[in-house]
């Protein structure tokens, strides 16, 4: 029978036999992790689970990156647990500080998570791993424990939409454009349980970061996660050098059931600004432009790779930020910022006025490194802007794709990169 | 089992960060989290709710972040069950790992009022409302996830899994 990717991945990791949609599973996990919110539970839970060891010690990451480098003591207290942790259970994928980086940036660039893979992590941007074409989920820390402890998970089998984009691209419009736009055309719940498949042309020639930007914020339409065919001309391009264990690439069959098929022409598509305060209020740059804001912010799961860094130079190369605007910029790893200070990106945003910080969540979720006060406004590269997340319950976050963010930055208002190009 | 308790009523897309702000989140001691419950909803909400109230919500309950010291938070605050008509993932998996009843039920929120008493049977998922003498049934769970619920949660299934792999070896 035809399949989906997501269809075939799931039959490879179970031992049942022809489920179908609403059916419930039980499914081998190839990779698990966690961060430093969400693995002190799972670390309490699995220690009282009676497991003795971990499923497999070289499967298993435990990345402080949320709160950390520690903001305070109560921080610094769980990313001690963490530590702990991994000394006491073997656990090879622990990443200390200086080589830690965004958890959903890093996995991906260590080769840790593959193609084919099923990946349980301990956070809802887990989806990001599904622009290799992996099925990788966000759980809770129960979960994560019985991950550990069992490796494997259960799941529902969801049903799939299928996103096809055809067209061209227009100038500085990026993947983080084209997932806020199908974000609005859906809905904050519009995909909720269900499988986005990312697909079309212009996804065939969408780069490796900017397809890890869609898959990304698939859970902000609700979706179990998103998932992009690989392929040899980007994926595998991107896996040479990287991939740490053999892998299995899966394709979806021609004539597989999807649950419902949307068609997305991208000519018409500007760059776009999800307004406050929900991720499905995108609308175009030319009705957002003129806003005032306090602050930028260019980093985070869903913005901070290497190519995110690129763009946002070339818009403020020979620019000033403006003197009343903060603009912090934040490299998802440690590799994506010696790459960046290798290729003068940082120099730029150093002379330009921005700030440039070590890789952290921060400020993304309201943790430290960019917090907003009462009736500030930021505009973001990150990914949710519900009211308080990044302070004040009376700050106000845009979200937007770096180019967007930084050209936002030298004018102190929400503008096209156009105007300062 | 049979949940007794008043309605305290949310609208559609409550996330995470509303439930539990991350600004609290560097410590996971359940009395500590559940003292910022909803606070940046409501700031009296941890004040005014007693012990086994119930939540009834619009859509997408619980949508954002995995964290799930956000049931953890309601359930220690005194929440004893939440009917929405529909709850994010996550949220949804994390609620039944810790044993915090939930339900689905299409329009709840337009067919109760803040403060009506419910009746829930949660093993068959009828919900009353007393006070408008009304009942609903909400759809069963499937028998995978009752078996997690009636073990205690999942905590529990682990540990009883792992003494069956123990055996087998």
């Amino acid at each position: 029978m035809a399949k989906t990717i997501v269809e075939k991945i799931l039959s490879s990791h179970t031992d049942t036999n022809n489920f179908k949609t609403g059916d419930i599973i039980k499914a081998r996990v190839d990779f698990t992790f966690a961060n430093d919110i969400t693995a002190p539970i799972a670390i309490k839970y699995f220690k009282e689970s009676g497991a003795r060891q971990v499923f497999d010690k070289k499967r298993v990451g435990l990345i402080p990156d949320h709160f950390a480098p520690n903001k305070d003591i109560k921080s610094a207290e769980q990313c001690k647990l963490l530590k702990e942790f991994a000394q006491e259970y073997e656990i090879e994928n622990y990443f200390e500080i200086g080589k830690m980086g965004i958890e959903h940036a890093l996995l991906p660039e260590k080769g840790l998570v593959l193609p084919g893979d099923v990946v349980v992590g301990a956070d809802s941007h887990t989806d990001t791993s599904g622009a290799l074409g992996a099925f990788a989920i966000g759980v809770g820390s129960t979960d994560l424990a019985a991950v550990m402890a069992l490796g494997e998970v259960w799941l529902k089998i969801p049903p799939t939409i299928k996103f096809i984009y055809s067209g061209k691209l227009n100038k500085w419009v990026s993947g983080k454009d084209l997932i806020l736009y199908t974000i609005s055309k859906i809905g904050v719940d519009g995909a909720n349980y269900k499988i986005m498949e990312f697909s079309g042309e212009v996804i065939k020639r969408l780069s490796m970061d900017n397809r890890f930007t869609m898959c990304n914020m698939a859970i902000e339409a609700g979706a179990k996660t998103g998932i992009i065919e690989p392929d040899e001309k980007i994926t595998l391009e991107y896996l040479k050098g990287r991939a740490k264990r053999p892998f299995q690439i899966y394709n979806s069959d021609p004539d597989a059931h999807y649950e419902k098929i949307i068609e997305i022409d991208v000519n018409k598509i500007e760059p776009q600004v999800a307004f406050p305060h929900l991720p499905e209020n995108a609308k175009p740059i030319s009705e957002a432009k003129g806003i005032k804001i306090d602050q930028s912010i260019i980093g985070s799961c869903t913005n901070g790779r290497i190519e995110d860094l690129r763009i946002a130079a070339e818009i403020l190369k020979g620019q000033q930020v403006h003197p009343e605007v903060r603009l912090i910029i934040i490299p998802a790893t440690q590799d994506i910022y010696l790459q960046a200070i290798r290729e003068g990106l940082v120099d730029v945003f150093i002379t330009a006025g921005a700030a440039v910080s070590t890789p952290t969540c921060g400020p993304c979720l309201g943790g430290y490194m960019g917090i907003l006060a009462k009736g500030e406004r930021a505009i973001s590269t990150t990914n949710r802007n519900f009211v308080g997340r990044m302070g004040h319950l009376e700050s106000e976050i845009y979200l937007a794709s770096p180019a967007v963010a930084a050209a936002s930055a030298i004018l102190g208002r929400i503008v096209s990169p156009e105007e300062v190009k | 089992m049979i949940i007794k308790g008043k309605v305290w009523k949310f609208k559609d897309n409550i996330d995470t960060d509303v439930i539990i702000p991350a600004r609290y989140l560097n410590t996971s001691d359940p009395k500590e989290l559940a003292l910022h419950c909803m606070e940046d909803y409501d700031f009296e909400f941890v004040k005014k709710i007693n012990q086994g109230d119930i939540i009834v919500a619009g859509r997408n309950f619980g949508c954002g972040s995995s964290r799930e010291h956000a049931p953890i938070a309601l359930k220690t605050a005194g929440v004893s069950c939440i009917i929405a008509q529909s709850f994010a993932r996550i949220f949804f998996r994390n609620a039944i790992n810790i044993g915090l009843p939930i339900f689905e039920f299409e329009g709840i929120a337009d067919q109760c009022s803040e403060g009506d008493l419910l009746e829930v049977d949660t093993v068959r998922g009828i919900i009353k409302n007393i006070n408008k003498d009304k009942t609903y049934k909400s759809n069963p769970l499937p028998a995978f996830i009752q078996n997690i619920i009636s073990l205690g949660g999942l905590r529990e299934y682990v540990k009883e899994e792992l003494k069956r792999r123990e055996k087998n070896v």
